[in-house]
């Protein structure tokens, strides 16, 4: 069984948002993945950054920390923040709902991260925060099959 | 993130370059929105096809300039034939209620 494993921690600001997906993305490259599950990683991660700066944290400042491990083909991340949490889980990861209209957020951002990756839980606490972990196995397609 | 913007008969094309995420998608609507608000053109023409990266940050965009084109009587269509983009448009629902060309030159015929 080959194992592996990241951990990456940085500030709360949306300019990091582009850096987090990057980083997961290189550190599931040694995969082998498709340019298609890479892009399903990226945009994954960022649907998850960009709740915890905007609703985790509320663009204050705050600390989000990624971890990634990989077992065999499979990629499992855990994205964690320490803001406001979430009062109802199950109605924030409805399709289109969104806690902050004002803001031209689509709601869309759970719905994402579950099409894209092949599970999604959601734990959260009020007053404490919140931890999205996200698996995706790796197909290992063949040249042929690409 | 790059941003184009300019003016054809009664249409603001707005073209979009690079990666468009929660990050970038703020200064864009702000630039957007200052020249629409200004400009005599009614309708807003957005061609995704070089945008290499789309979150659904970029859905609460073209939602938000949807509505900006409808309160001036104008339409929003958009221009794109990327397969990753048009997946989350697809996904949004948003493709019920605005128009998909795959580029920008179909879409100004058809606007």
């Amino acid at each position: 069984m080959d194992k592996n494993y990241m951990k990456l921690e940085f500030l709360s600001k949306s300019a990091n948002e582009s850096f987090a997906r990057v980083v997961v993305a290189a550190f599931a490259s040694q995969l082998d993945p498709t340019l298609e599950e890479l892009s399903d990683i990226k945009t994954a991660v960022s649907e998850a950054v960009t709740n915890a700066i905007i609703h985790g944290y509320e663009y204050g400042e705050g600390v989000i920390i990624i971890e990634a491990f990989i077992v065999d083909n499979l990629i499992n991340i855990t994205i964690r923040d320490s803001g406001k949490g979430i009062k109802n889980i199950e109605e924030a990861m409805e399709p289109f709902y969104t806690s902050k209209p004002d803001l031209e957020r689509s709601g869309m951002g759970f719905t994402v991260m579950e099409t894209f990756m092949d599970s999604l839980v959601v734990e959260s606490s009020e007053g404490k925060g919140t931890v999205v972990r996200m698996t995706k196995e790796i197909k290992n397609l063949s040249d042929e099959e690409r | 993130m790059f941003l184009e913007m300019e003016e054809l008969e009664n249409n603001l094309i707005v073209k979009l370059k690079g990666e468009l995420d929660h990050h970038s998608s703020e200064d864009i609507r702000k630039k957007i929105d200052a020249y629409f608000s200004t400009s005599s053109t009614s309708n807003i023409v957005m061609d995704l096809n070089e945008l290499t990266f789309m979150d659904s940050s970029g859905v609460g965009l073209i939602m938000g300039r949807y509505r900006s084109a409808q309160e001036k009587n104008g339409y929003l269509i958009i221009a794109c034939d990327k397969e990753r983009i048009v997946r989350i448009l697809d996904m949004s629902g948003l493709l019920k209620i605005i128009k998909l060309y795959p580029n920008l030159d179909t879409a100004i015929r058809n606007i």
